[in-house]
This record gives structure tokens, C-alpha cells and sequence, in this order.
């Protein structure tokens, strides 16, 4: 059992200092959401009224509105970024070092994933905190509800991009992957605009967008960081985390996904 | 019989409907420094790929320190250490940093950690430059680094493919020296592919593959005497050369 702490300990440790060491990557992390959340949310604060919808009880700013979509996109870049790196790694060579340590693959993925989303926790809270300032001031006991949320969420869009890896084998493949998925997830979504709003210009989008599972782990953060618990979000997310996962896992089995397509 | 490190019978693999690897058999008794050359294609990179179970294989034709990687994979790699063609070290890391974090995925830490880990850089001359970043040596001590974390959990085969490449003479000659004198002192195992034939020496197992058959299998004066041939080279062409079979 040591042996499972120690490595997993190693992984994401070695994530960790990567991230610190990569300041651009920091940076632009934190750049990306604030520039959404100065600018883009500044200028279409006139052209979208936003009702009074859960978990808010009051008419709201559209910047507080857009705040949990945002964080969702911080763990959405996150996570593509770390199946990036996973990609990236895999041709460099770094990965099969990993892949040829003692231990079982699935506990080297759920520590490379615990790994991102450990990461991607810290953008957030850094995120909020800039926030704050901005007057996007949630109650108190929303920062630490938000924490299992955003374990969850992370988790799942980690798996995602995961599972994104396990099917891509150049980096090439995935610079397509990611207009093709951070894009319309993004966008097909609850996080720039109410699902409702939505629904009054195409039943279709409203439709896939409910089925998105960047919506429901936007939602689930959305009540979280109102102190409130969203079921129906948290179950779907969770059921998305443990599908992607298994996706990702059977991908890279030796003699089930990726490496069988490669040999045999 | 003397103890194998290493044992492959009658490997078959195929990429596709293309067969890479045609019956491959041949063994690595313990201590042994056994080289594999072949051209390129020869299915090197298979084989060390099925080795360390980056790619599976149907039947149970590899056991390393006799324990079957099909049946007790995480056994068979515990007993493994691997120096991959392409650098595999984090370069934004140190040497040390990398150097733990691979204790820790063998499951070593703490103070046992540091004390392997001094161990194998002072073997290998690297102690000094233990904080440096991996981005800022070069390409022996990155190559020193990783024969170091290769051997740190102390595993009774090493897998070398083709360490050497691109290292000035100095640096290839005493990475050579390093090995052949571990194989010697401790015991350890080594399969080695390489291109170069003067890394191989008087007593060093060979085993020649050719568009995925074992071509030939002995010492130097053994494939000399088969092939009638004056030097290892000439061997080597006489064995992979498709008009002289």
C-alpha cells in the first residue's frame, strides 16, 4: 500500500513543480478566464438581462453570472493541457517511463489525473481570489463548498481529456481535438448564458446543451459556490467522470486499446 | 542450467497483418551482458516494446527473472530497469528531482531514496551535479542520469536501447565500461541493442536479428566461425545481408 501512496505522492509532486516552473503556463491560465471576466462580461452585460434563476436569489451582475463557467473553462483548459502534456510525453518518451513502473495502469491514470485536477484547484482559488476584488464576492462558506465540487469536475474533465490521449497519437491530431472539443463544449453550455436563454433561440442547442457535460459540472459548481448542492449536476458529472474513465483506461490497456490498434 | 534474467520463446507479433516478430527465441542467463544488434526494422524496438509491456502479446513468451510478464506483470517490471532510445527525463526538473520521482514510483522513499540515489550518481560520477537542471547537461550525463535511475531499484535486468547514440567517444566508452563492469561485480543482466560493434566485447552474448528472426545467437569467435568471417561486422553483414542467406 505504501508503495501506491509514495508513487502517487511522486506524480503529483512532479506536476506540481512542473506547473510552478512554467510560468507562462500559470500566466495564461490565469489570463484566459479574467480576460473573459474584464472584458468579454463587460460588454455583454448590457446586452443580456439575466432573470432570477437558482442558486441566486437576487437580480445579478452577468459577471457574477459567467464566474462558475469560467471556472469550468479553467479546468477544461487544464485538462486538455495535462492530455497535451500526456500526448506530448508519449512521444517524447517521459510516459513509458510511467507506464513501465510496478504498478497497476489505472492507478498511474487516477494519480496523473488527481495530479491535474490538484493544479487546476489552485488556478481556481487564485482566480477567485482576483475575483473578489472585482466584487464578485460569493458567500464565505461558497469557497469551501466549491472544493469537492471542483474535485469532481476536474476529475471529470481531466478523464475527458484523458481519454482524449489514450485515442490521439500526434500532437497534430490534438491541436484539431481541441477546437473540435473545448470549443463546443464550451459553447454549447450554461456558462456564458442561461440554458433558458438558449432554449428561446434554438431547441436544438437547448437540448445538446443539457446533455453537455461541461453544463451540469458548470451547474454543479454554480450551486456550490452559493453553498448549495445540485444533485442532478453532481450525478450526472459524476456518472461522465466514471464513463471517460473507463474509455480512458480500456485505451490504455496494453492488450485492450491504443497499444493493441498500434501492435498486433 | 545457469539462471535466466531473461527468457523468450517463440515470440510472434504482428502490426497489423504485417509479422514483425517470426519465432524469436533466445535466453539471458544472470550477469550476462547479451547484445541484440540488427539493421534497422529488425523489430529491436518490437521486441523491447513487448519487454516491458508497453505493447501485450497473446501467449506467455517472456518471463523475466523468471517470473511471466502475462501472468505477474507488475512482478516482471519490478525486476526491470530500462534506458529508452529517446530521452525520457523531465528536463525542467533536477537531477535529483527526477531521480525521486522515479523512487517513487518504484516505491522507495524517504531516506532509502537519497541513500540510492547518492549511491548510483557516485557510480556514475554525476553526484556533484545531483541539483542541476537536466535541460542544462549534456548528452552523457543525461545518458549517465538515466543508466542511474534505471539501476536505482536495483533490478535484475537492464534493457539498453541504444544508449549510446549521438555520445561523443569518451562519454560512449565509459557507459560501455560502466555496464559490462556491473554485469561483471553484481549480477546484473543486460540486454543492449546497438548498431556500434565496438561496444560489444570478448565474452559478451550475441544474438543477431534479421527482419524479426533470431539470424544467430553465441559469442564474437562463435558468429566469426559460423559465418567464416574475420571481424564482428563482417559477421553481422554476412548474417543480414538477404543474398548471403
Amino acid at each position: 500500500m505504501a508503495h501506491y501512496w509514495f508513487a502517487l505522492w511522486g506524480i503529483v509532486f512532479r506536476e506540481l513543480f512542473r506547473f510552478v516552473k512554467q510560468k507562462e503556463r500559470f500566466l495564461s491560465a490565469l489570463v484566459r478566464p479574467l480576460v473573459w471576466l474584464f472584458v468579454f462580461a463587460a460588454g455583454f452585460r448590457a446586452a443580456l438581462g439575466i432573470a432570477i434563476i437558482p442558486p441566486y436569489d437576487t437580480y445579478i451582475m452577468y459577471e457574477v453570472y459567467i464566474t462558475p463557467g469560467l471556472i469550468g473553462m479553467i479546468q477544461l483548459f487544464n485538462g486538455m493541457q495535462s492530455s497535451l502534456s500526456m500526448v506530448y510525453d508519449r512521444e517524447m518518451g517521459s510516459m513509458r517511463i510511467l507506464l513501465v513502473s510496478p504498478l497497476p495502469r489505472w492507478f498511474l491514470l487516477i494519480s496523473k489525473l488527481l495530479a491535474g485536477v490538484f493544479v487546476s484547484i489552485l488556478q481556481v482559488y487564485v482566480f477567485l481570489a482576483i475575483a473578489w476584488f472585482y466584487d464578485i464576492q460569493p458567500p464565505v462558506e461558497g469557497y469551501l463548498w466549491i472544493l469537492p465540487a471542483l474535485i469532481l469536475t476536474g476529475l471529470m474533465l481531466g478523464a475527458l481529456g484523458l481519454l482524449l490521449s489514450a485515442f490521439i497519437k500526434q500532437l497534430e491530431n490534438f491541436a484539431g481535438v481541441m477546437n473540435f472539443v473545448i470549443f463546443p463544449m464550451f459553447f454549447m453550455s450554461s456558462a456564458l448564458y442561461p440554458l433558458w436563454k438558449l432554449q428561446e433561440s434554438s431547441e436544438i442547442l437547448f437540448t445538446i446543451a443539457s446533455y453537455n457535460p461541461f453544463t451540469q459540472a458548470v451547474e454543479f459548481l454554480r450551486f456550490a459556490l452559493y453553498g448549495q448542492v445540485n444533485i442532478e449536476a453532481g450525478v450526472f458529472t459524476g456518472v461522465a467522470f466514471v464513463v471517460f474513465l473507463v474509455i480512458a483506461i480500456i485505451g490504455y490497456n496494453p492488450s485492450k486499446g491504443m497499444m493493441k490498434r498500434k501492435g498486433r | 542450467m545457469s539462471e535466466l534474467a531473461l527468457e523468450v520463446k517463440q515470440l510472434n507479433f504482428s502490426y497489423g497483418k504485417k509479422q514483425v516478430l517470426h519465432d524469436l527465441t533466445f535466453n539471458i542467463e544472470v550477469g550476462q551482458c547479451s547484445f541484440l544488434l540488427g539493421p534497422n526494422g529488425a523489430g529491436k524496438s518490437t521486441l523491447f516494446s513487448l519487454i516491458t509491456r508497453l505493447y501485450d502479446q497473446d501467449k506467455n513468451n517472456i518471463k523475466l527473472a523468471g517470473i511471466d510478464i502475462k501472468v505477474e506483470p507488475l512482478k516482471a517490471l519490478a525486476q526491470l530497469g530500462v534506458v529508452f532510445q529517446q530521452t525520457t527525463l523531465d528536463l525542467d526538473l533536477s537531477v535529483r528531482q527526477n531521480l525521486l520521482y522515479h523512487a517513487a514510483l518504484q516505491g522507495i522513499s524517504g531516506q532509502k531514496a537519497k541513500v540510492l540515489i547518492q549511491q548510483q550518481l557516485e557510480q556514475l560520477d554525476m553526484f556533484e551535479r545531483q541539483n542541476e537542471l537536466v535541460r542544462q547537461l549534456n548528452g552523457g550525463h543525461k545518458r549517465r542520469v538515466e543508466i542511474a535511475r534505471a539501476l536505482m531499484h536495483q533490478p535484475k535486468l537492464l534493457l539498453l536501447d541504444e544508449p549510446t547514440v549521438g555520445l561523443d567517444v569518451a562519454s560512449r566508452e565509459s557507459i560501455v565500461q560502466h555496464i559490462h563492469h556491473l554485469c561483471e561485480q553484481t549480477g546484473l543482466a543486460a540486454l543492449w541493442a546497438t548498431h556500434l560493434m565496438d561496444e560489444v566485447l570478448e565474452g559478451d552474448q550475441i544474438t543477431v536479428i534479421h527482419q524479426g528472426r533470431v539470424k544467430a545467437t553465441g559469442q564474437i569467435d562463435k558468429l566469426m566461425q559460423q559465418t567464416k568471417t574475420a571481424s564482428l561486422s563482417q559477421a553481422f553483414f554476412a548474417l543480414t545481408n538477404n543474398r548471403s542467406k
